[in-house]
């Protein structure tokens, strides 16, 4: 067992592990209690699992600890917004009905913030390319494009 | 009157020297009062107490044996209760899917949980009223009539009661008859019903303060993997042991061939499982694929359903002059493809067992438990938690077996995760169908006769349970039964034609383990009944919707009002299909589809508008058209949300989805294997609801599923004039298709 420090949601975490090739998402779970990043598939297909790394989009589920610098900031839809002071995404899904069973809201949301950065004004087009690779089963998509779109435009 | 509840930030329940802990719906409101039952509970569907409780806070919990399973009726169950008891919405609290709690209402399936659930508890709440007007009537010596009641009080002559004041904490004691309904709300004074109430569990999901089923814990738990044959009959030779010891806590547990591995975490139970050697016999015996439809046909019939029957069909066909058609249209062997793997932790302390899942009916869990283990009903408690969204039977109650069994061999609380593997692999499926449709227009171009025959699986007569793979695999009792759901459903047709003669071939077999998967049955045999309608119409060169409006039973104004409306929505153009605008590679067309689910409630009308690629065989959907009417409307922007569902989910089915196997296994065990609808597939979606307030509620879900396949089958026979008659439509076959032409 081994020690290892990490900065999750603005916070210097340790945790207690036994394989540094663990994927960050089981030390996030397990050894964090974090609900926001989901296990879907363990093969970085479906996006229920995204976390962002340094601002950036990644899946948790195939991304071992030993990837991760001690210093990279990573962030969780928990670390994104709470109940109390939601990001707009999380406001502007709320405000659209954006989810049915919610498996997947969490990838859609943390893959959508990090697109949004980098593309202030996207187009619908362009929401749906972002999130060509996030998988939602209920068939929410067409909410889920208009929140982001939402969102966008606050 | 006895003291039953009292209120508790998280329900604590001790009895029999079990601790008990149980969740209702995470919402502000729940967190706060979600009350605990103590001692026994009333559960059966004769007492108004079975499904509600009103605290000394004035909080009316309501126990509900349907469950959310993502599509929020849990908002919608609290919206019918909170307005036929005249309580704001944030004091009605939900507690679903709990055998110690909640009455067995049956599994949720077959879109009634609204219908069938949403209407016993209306008529619980009711009773309730009715009984507390009596009390206050009695307690202000008034008139009821001259009574009032609004937000948890009744009033009348200057004075007011509030709920508790008049039952807070003590039961109701109240019978219900089915058979003689208590008068209800009229629907003109409905304050929260027909609105558009954001749906409760939404902030939590947005924000990951959920628990859903993959995120519950008890303490002490250990995590299990399951590791499954690699083929599905194969037998257990050995397990080497060793193969797993440099993993820490890692241990293998195997009963007959149900083998698995717990560790002390869950990295360490996924690294245990994906390492550990086993020996398995070698087993070939599923059918071929590429002949699939050829094993379908030559299985043995167990039995012969006649579904409907009209006139003589063999006669009209005979007829001379008339003008024959057939077809066989084929739909594939589908996952339910939950997004969340399914998951469940299970218990054993004191000879009892608790199972925590996201199971649709844990009321039939705790049978399935109780004969898997030789265990009496009460000392099984079945708990609900919301798992992943799961569109009918998946893997989910396998995961509590499989819970349950490493539970009972490891004396401790474990907690089971299916990998994407496990659950594309071993969830049940839905089955093969194949439809043979034979039909006679006269020399007029009317429909003489109408003739088809759907080979699908038989289902054992009285059992709706479809047998646990952990206890088939441990060798533990078992019921051997085929349980596919009620898929012989809409195999008869709304259309009055003057012959007619729908069967269902029973097979006494079929490749997988079967099960409902969201719209079982309706789903593929609207399908074939759709399209070979369209194919009347083409022959007889009439407009399609026109086509089907003639046959509609004229006294059916709801049918004809749904496709009248459809019409309108997507500003139908009349005309025969085909169109003949054939130049350049990408041509468009339009295709109508109907469905009265059931032959007796929600009647759906579909529009699908296509661009069939003849090039790439590619078919992209930009618009698909719904309209729909399912009487009362409870939720109308949830309705919208389960209805954009259905359709996209169906897309997906219609154009991309296909099981893939060899002779042992399934062989599509992922995302990238066994693909589904991806977003810049994703049409937009345009829905006129018909809304009725004074009609009972049906279903909603399930029914816009039924009219997609045929809606796009038929818009790409109008743009191309090639008929697809198997499902998926991949651009092989799509090409193939336009080839052959």
């Amino acid at each position: 067992m081994a020690t290892r420090s990490l900065n999750v949601n603005g916070k210097r975490v340790s945790i207690t592990i036994d394989d540094p090739e663990m994927p960050l998402l089981y030390a996030l779970r397990d050894n964090l209690a974090l609900r926001g990043p989901r296990f879907g598939c363990g093969l970085a297909q479906c996006g229920a699992c995204t976390v962002h790394v340094d601002g950036k989009a990644v899946r948790s589920c195939a991304l071992p600890l030993s990837s991760i610098e001690t210093a990279q900031r990573v962030v969780t839809l928990e670390g994104l917004g709470t109940p109390q002071r939601l990001h707009p995404l999380q406001k502007a899904f709320i405000e659209e009905q954006a989810a049915q069973c919610g498996y997947c809201i969490n990838g859609m949301i943390m893959e959508s913030a990090a697109f949004l950065v980098a593309n202030k004004r996207p187009t619908a087009a362009q929401v749906k390319q972002a999130l060509a690779n996030n998988l939602c089963r209920c068939g929410t998509h067409v909410r889920i494009v208009r929140a982001v779109l939402r969102a966008a435009n606050t | 009157m006895n003291r039953q509840f009292r209120p508790s930030r998280r329900n604590v329940i001790t009895g029999s020297g079990a601790l008990f802990v149980s969740f209702s719906l995470v919402s502000p409101a729940s967190e706060a009062a979600a009350p605990a039952a103590v001692g026994t509970k009333p559960l059966a569907l004769t007492e108004v107490d079975s499904f509600l409780a009103i605290d000394a806070k004035g909080t009316c919990t309501i126990y509900s044996g349907k469950v959310d399973l993502g599509t929020g009726v849990a908002t919608a169950l609290r919206q019918i209760a909170a307005d036929e008891l005249d309580l704001p919405l944030g004091r009605v609290d939900l507690v679903q899917g709990d055998t110690l709690l909640t009455p067995d209402q049956g599994k949720t399936w077959g879109s009634i949980t609204i219908q069938i659930g949403g209407m016993q508890i209306r008529q619980a709440c009711a009773a309730a009223k009715h009984a507390l007007f009596d009390e206050a009537a009695r307690q202000l010596a008034i008139n009821k009539e001259d009574l009032k009641a609004a937000d948890g009080a009744i009033s009348g002559g200057g004075k007011r009661l509030t709920y508790p004041e008049l039952i807070g904490g003590k039961r109701f004691s109240i019978k219900l008859d089915p058979k003689e309904p208590v008068s209800t709300k009229d629907p003109k004074d409905f304050k929260v019903v027909g609105q558009s109430v954001p749906r409760l569990d939404i902030p939590a999901k947005v924000t990951g303060t959920f628990t859903y089923m993959q995120d519950f814990r008890v303490p002490g738990m250990l995590h299990g993997r399951v590791v499954r044959p690699p083929a599905v009959g194969a037998t257990l030779q050995s397990v080497d042991e060793g193969s797993i010891t440099n993993i820490r806590t890692a241990k293998v547990v195997r009963q007959n061939d149900f083998l698995a591995v717990v560790a002390e975490n869950e990295w360490a139970a996924i690294k245990a499982a994906r390492q550990l050697k086993a020996t398995w016999s070698k087993w070939e015996g599923l059918p071929e694929q590429a002949k699939l439809y050829e094993y379908v046909r030559g299985t043995k019939i167990a039995k012969e359903e006649v579904t409907s029957t009209v006139g003589n069909t063999a006669e009209a066909m005979a007829k001379e002059g008339v003008n024959t058609l057939k077809a066989t249209y084929e739909f594939a062997i589908h996952t339910h493809g939950s997004i969340g793997p399914s998951c469940a932790v299970a218990e054993f302390k004191d000879g009892k067992l608790t199972s925590w899942s996201a199971s649709q009916a844990t009321h039939d869990l705790r049978k399935q438990l109780a004969e898997m283990f030789s265990m009496l009903l009460a000392d099984i408690r079945c708990i609900y938690l919301e798992g992943s969204g799961c569109y009918g039977r998946n893997g989910h109650e396998d995961a509590a077996g499989d819970a349950a069994l490493l539970a009972k061999l490891t004396g401790k609380p474990v907690r089971v995760q299916w990998s994407r593997q496990d659950e594309h692999g071993w969830d049940p499926k839905g089955p093969p169908t194949l439809v043979d449709v034979r039909g006679a227009l006269d020399d007029a171009g009317n429909v003489s006769a109408w003739q088809s025959e759907f080979f699908i699986p038989q289902a054992t007569a009285g059992s709706w349970l479809i047998p646990l793979v952990g206890a088939k695999l441990a060798g533990l009792p078992q019921k051997p039964d085929l349980a596919p759901g009620n898929i012989f459903q809409n195999s008869a047709i709304p259309y009055k034609f003057p012959n007619i003669k729908t069967v269902c071939q029973r097979l006494e077999t079929t490749p997988f383990r079967p099960s409902w998967i969201r719209t079982p049955g309706r789903m593929q045999n609207t399908y074939a009944n759709e399209c070979f309608v369209d194919e009347l119409a083409a022959a007889a060169g009439a407009d399609p919707i026109d086509f089907r409006l003639k046959y509609i039973d004229a006294a059916d104004k709801r049918g004809i009002e749904v496709l009248d409306r459809l019409a309108k929505l997507c500003k139908w153009e009349k005309r025969p299909s085909p169109q003949r605008v054939l130049t350049g590679d990408v041509v468009r067309g339009r295709g109508a589809s109907y469905v009265k689910y059931e032959l007796y409630r929600t009647y759906v009308g579909a529009v699908a508008e296509v661009e069939v690629d003849r090039a790439t065989g590619v078919i992209s959907i930009p618009r698909f058209y719904v309209a729909h009417d399912c009487g009362q409307i409870i939720n109308p922007d949830g309705l919208k949300n389960q209805i954009e569902g259905s359709v996209i989910q169906t897309i997906s089915r219609t154009l991309i989805e296909e099981l893939k196997f060899d002779r042992s296994a399934v062989t599509s065990l992922d995302w990238q294997s066994y693909p589904i609808l991806t977003f810049p597939q994703v049409p937009e979606v345009v829905i006129d609801l018909i809304d009725r307030p004074t009609m009972p509620p049906w279903g909603a879900g399930e029914p816009a599923a039924a009219v997609v396949p045929s809606a796009i089958a038929n818009a790409v026979f109008d743009a191309t004039g090639v008929r697809l008659r198997s499902i998926p439509y991949t651009p092989e076959k799509v090409k193939a298709a336009i080839r052959a032409t």
